[in-house]
């Protein structure tokens, strides 16, 4: 509950401030967001399975967002960056569909 | 037991959402451009080039425009001012604007009998050779007629026999000349012997000359206009 009030709580702030991404941050922010959301989706996905862990899924949420970022940035540094981002986005897009597909067998039973 | 961790929980989520929204704000504007073929792109920044190139010429013209203005303003200034102040100096030649400056008061009192036109010219002129700039001639009783280049003086007919008449207006003694010009020049040329003093001695008046660094000549001389005369 209190997570779902964070999220709307900073999607108004994101819609309230109008910010502009900082043109450095401008490559990883996509790819930050996708790895968050995959952790998001795990976390929901052990949630309904009961072995949601605090811990867990604070590191992994980070590590996630961490690791994207710096896989993009070795990319961009090997010039290979923009096939990287997309190799990441395509790996996380997976996870996130068999986390759905997990949560979706769990709240329909289909 | 959980509110510590909670608590990074639901930071995270906001910040998720926060980078969420900007990314989708900051996409969205882009989203045309992406979608664009190269070619396409190519052309469009082509397009921008020259854009830029128009507008930077665009700026170029108008900031020597302006340039061409500012430097034309100051020199409408100048020849403005300069003007103005040549219209000064001629109405002070031709009597039409007051005028003030160092200069002389030359009081001529009569003695036994009236001084007379010939000696006032007489004065008016040797104060003229001295350098005088600007005069005018005081009667009794605050009447004054400045001195140009036209002013004439008679004697008085009729019932102003024993009157000055300067350009029409009838002047009673005591005469006072008030004169702006170098003091001392004009002094000397005063007092030369067989000049102004002296033949107003000779006909038993006193002439009494007083130097003031501010002498004010305010009376004012109304030229009429040009019938005959033009530029050439």
């Amino acid at each position: 509950m209190i997570a779902v009030l964070a999220l709307a709580l900073g999607v108004a702030a994101g819609i309230f401030f109008e910010p502009t991404v900082p043109l450095g941050l401008l490559p990883y922010l996509p790819i930050a967001v996708v790895a968050a959301l995959d952790a998001v989706f795990g976390g929901v996905r052990a949630k309904l399975d009961g072995i949601f862990d605090d811990k867990q899924f604070v590191v992994s949420f980070v590590s996630n967002v961490l690791v994207a970022a710096l896989i993009v940035y070795l990319g961009d540094q090997l010039g290979v960056g923009s096939q990287l981002s997309t190799g990441v986005v395509v790996v996380l897009g997976v996870r996130i569909f068999g986390n759905v597909a997990a949560i979706r067998r769990h709240l329909f039973r289909a | 037991m959980k509110k510590p961790a909670n608590l990074v929980i639901a930071v995270l989520l906001a910040v998720l959402g926060f980078a969420l929204v900007v990314q989708v704000r900051a996409g969205k504007s882009d989203a045309e451009l992406s979608a664009a073929r190269p070619e396409d792109l190519v052309r469009i920044l082509s397009d921008l080039d020259a854009q830029q190139d128009r507008l930077r010429d665009e700026i170029n013209d108008l900031e020597e425009t302006r340039r061409q203005l500012d430097s034309g303003a100051e020199g409408r200034d100048a020849a403005l001012a300069e003007a103005r102040k040549r219209a000064d100096e001629l109405g002070i030649l031709a009597g039409t604007r007051p005028a003030e400056g160092p200069g002389l008061s030359i009081d001529l009192i009569a003695g036994s009998e009236t001084i007379r036109p010939g000696i006032i010219l007489d004065a008016v002129e040797e104060l003229r050779g001295a350098g005088a700039e600007a005069m005018q001639i005081n009667g009794a009783g605050n009447a004054a007629v400045r001195i140009v280049a036209s002013t004439y003086f008679i004697d008085g007919t009729g019932s102003q026999q024993d009157r000055l008449v300067v350009d029409g207006l009838a002047l009673a003694a005591p005469y006072t000349i008030m004169v702006i010009g170098g003091p001392d020049t004009m002094r000397t040329a005063l007092n030369i012997p067989g000049g102004v003093v002296d033949s107003v001695r000779q006909h038993g008046g006193t002439v009494s000359v007083h130097q003031a660094d501010t002498v004010r000549v305010t009376a004012l001389h109304t030229a009429g206009a040009l019938k005959y005369v033009k530029p050439a």
